[in-house]
């Protein structure tokens, strides 16, 4: 079976007052099904760049990128939008949930951008908050919840559409050591018990103990 | 979650800024609907206008009398079905700032050429029987309450004495834009009267209103009118009488037009202050808007949810404005002197230019955030710090 993720002599670079600054130079990149990869590097590796372009939230400079049979870098905003959506699932360091919204309403946010009646999006909301723990914190709003549990319903609102992908951008990063284990095991038990292709970017090596792969970029480099 | 639901939590997020941008629409909309409806109240003696109605008066100024031995004359022209005259009075009753227009005019004619003035038959045949009699609006005999049968004093100015007048009629309007704030009585018995006392003064009229069969034909009627009178002591200047009316305004076209202005500044202010608050809003939620596009919300989705909070921000300060501004009018309709504005009313087209307005300042205040969200890139959306 090919590899789920394979990024193909993918360059990135950014312009910055008419000059150019490489970020990432020729990477290749094979990430299988099932697989939970973490990407280590120190800041200004490149490392999150990477993850926003197999993300697509981001377009390289050079190169190709496939998930699964499709070539990303080929589609436009609005097919790269509906892509993601179904494709790919979001955590991020600082959880980026919408304050004015509960816990429910936050897991079920993507799930507005599809056609799935009321009481299917309370099953797959529901079933999210069951994965993470919170069914007892569905009516909470953010500000009510502790950073673990904030990053507890990011985690649930990326799994909500049951995405090819999870991606997770410095998941640990903003949280106490108690509330990081609690998240790693989460991911953890996501790849393991549901299968989830897992893309976590760190630069703590606690945190990549829970990774089956891990590769380091350097100034740009994969090493 | 219906999107309609994010749409009024983020309206509401900041709940005083929301209120007060509320409460600033609601007072822009008030200013406009008051602004407005002085400014329709002003026009309301062209709207109330006749087409089939000339006005004749003396050429070189409307304060000039003329003659009322043109009567039989005009009368002569063909296409004029009826001929009726009026004189300002003015005088004073009660006291000077009881305003309300008094006229002495034809009795015999003067209901035929004007039938939006609704009296009944016996008070019409009372009325002209009596030369000491006079006929009030109703709006005047409401706020003066005055009946059929007392006498309304009149201190007289441009014709000087003491005046009593019975009155033996109040009229009715017929329509929305019939002045029902006038006074008319006898030319006949004010003329005997100047007869006596200011000879000199006798046999003049202010100026006549021309019925005509054809109103197609008010050019030609107007030139053949004027025609007659060429070169004599008192020329005139016949015109139809929306163009009568008009030039009364014509001396205060400055205010109005300067009302005119201001109610779309105002307009125009509270746009600038909805647009500051959704900028500010849009600004302060680049993330989450990164987070949006991120999860797969489109372009046109971001445009549904910066302008839907910007359009139920306007819409509530709108309604409220509206709310708010029929009783103000009625308020301000009691305070202000009947014979000042006759017909002092929100009309349709103030409400529909009110509503569009404040929808308008929903759209357009949420432009420059809309394209501020659909141009920013995801990533730099994570990277803001606002």
């Amino acid at each position: 079976m090919p590899p789920i993720i394979q990024v193909k002599n993918i360059s990135k670079s950014y312009t910055r007052d008419s000059f150019a600054i490489p970020v990432l130079n020729d990477i290749t990149l094979d990430i299988e099904e099932g697989e939970f990869f973490c990407l280590m590097g120190p800041s200004g590796s490149g490392k999150t760049t990477l993850l926003n372009l197999i993300a697509g939230i981001d377009k390289p400079t050079k190169g190709n990128i496939f998930i699964k049979d499709t070539d990303i870098t080929l589609l436009n905003e609005s097919s790269l939008a509906k892509w993601r959506a179904s494709n790919i699932g979001f955590v991020f360091q600082f959880y980026n949930l919408i304050p004015v919204l509960t816990a429910y309403e936050n897991i079920e946010l993507p799930l507005m951008l599809t056609h799935l009646s009321k009481a299917e999006k309370k099953q797959h909301v529901e079933a999210a908050l069951n994965v993470v723990g919170l069914t007892d914190r569905m009516f909470h709003y953010p500000k009510q919840l502790s950073g673990g549990q904030e990053q507890r319903v990011a985690i649930a609102r990326a799994i909500v559409t049951d995405p090819l992908i999870l991606v997770a951008d410095e998941p640990t990063g903003d949280l106490d050591k108690n509330s990081a284990a609690e998240i790693l095991i989460l991911l953890d038990r996501l790849n393991k018990e549901f299968k989830k292709t897992i893309l976590m970017v760190t630069h703590d090596p606690h945190a990549a103990e829970k990774a089956s792969k891990i590769r380091h970029l350097d100034k740009g480099d994969l090493i | 979650m219906k999107i309609f639901k994010l749409v009024f939590k983020n309206a509401f997020r900041h709940k005083l800024r929301s209120f007060l941008t509320i409460l600033g629409i609601a007072i822009a909309v008030i200013a406009f609907g008051v602004l407005r409806t002085v400014v329709t109240a002003w026009y309301v003696g062209v709207e109330a206008t006749a087409a089939n109605r000339l006005v004749t008066r003396q050429a070189v100024s409307f304060i000039f009398p003329l003659p009322y031995t043109y009567r039989d004359k005009i009368q002569q022209v063909p296409g004029v079905s009826q001929v009726t005259f009026a004189s300002w009075f003015q005088g004073v009753y009660i006291d000077k700032n009881q305003f309300f227009a008094r006229f002495a005019c034809d009795a015999e004619t003067m209901f035929d050429v004007y039938p939006e003035f609704l009296l009944s038959k016996k008070e019409l045949e009372t009325f002209k029987r009596e030369q000491n009699s006079c006929v009030v609006g109703e709006d005047i005999a409401k706020q003066y309450k005055l009946k059929v049968g007392d006498v309304m004093p009149i201190e007289g100015d441009i014709y000087p004495g003491r005046w009593e007048f019975v009155i033996r009629g109040i009229y009715k309007p017929r329509d929305k834009t019939t002045d029902a704030t006038q006074m008319l009585f006898h030319w006949n018995y004010v003329n005997e009267r100047i007869k006596k006392e200011t000879p000199e003064r006798a046999g003049d009229v202010g100026w006549y209103i021309v019925k005509i069969k054809d109103p197609s034909k008010s050019g030609l009627i107007s030139k053949q009118i004027d025609d007659l009178f060429k070169n004599s002591n008192a020329e005139t200047k016949t015109e139809s009488e929306r163009a009568f009316a008009q030039s009364f305004l014509a001396s205060t076209s400055a205010i109005i037009t300067a009302m005119n202005i201001l109610s779309f500044v105002i307009i125009g202010i509270i746009l600038l202050v909805l647009g500051n608050t959704m900028i500010m809003s849009a600004r302060e939620r680049t993330r989450e808007y990164a987070v949006m596009k991120t999860i797969g919300f489109s372009g046109s989705h971001l445009i549904g949810l910066i302008m839907g909070e910007s359009l139920v921000i306007s819409i509530i300060g709108g309604a409220l404005g509206l709310t708010l501004t029929f009783p103000l009018i009625q308020g301000l309709e009691k305070v202000i002197p009947k014979g000042f504005f006759p017909v002092f009313e929100i009309e349709p087209i103030t409400i529909i230019l009110a509503s569009i307005a404040a929808l308008s300042i929903g759209v357009l205040s949420s432009l420059s955030p809309i394209q501020r969200a659909l141009k920013m890139k995801i990533v730099e959306g994570f990277r803001f710090v606002g």
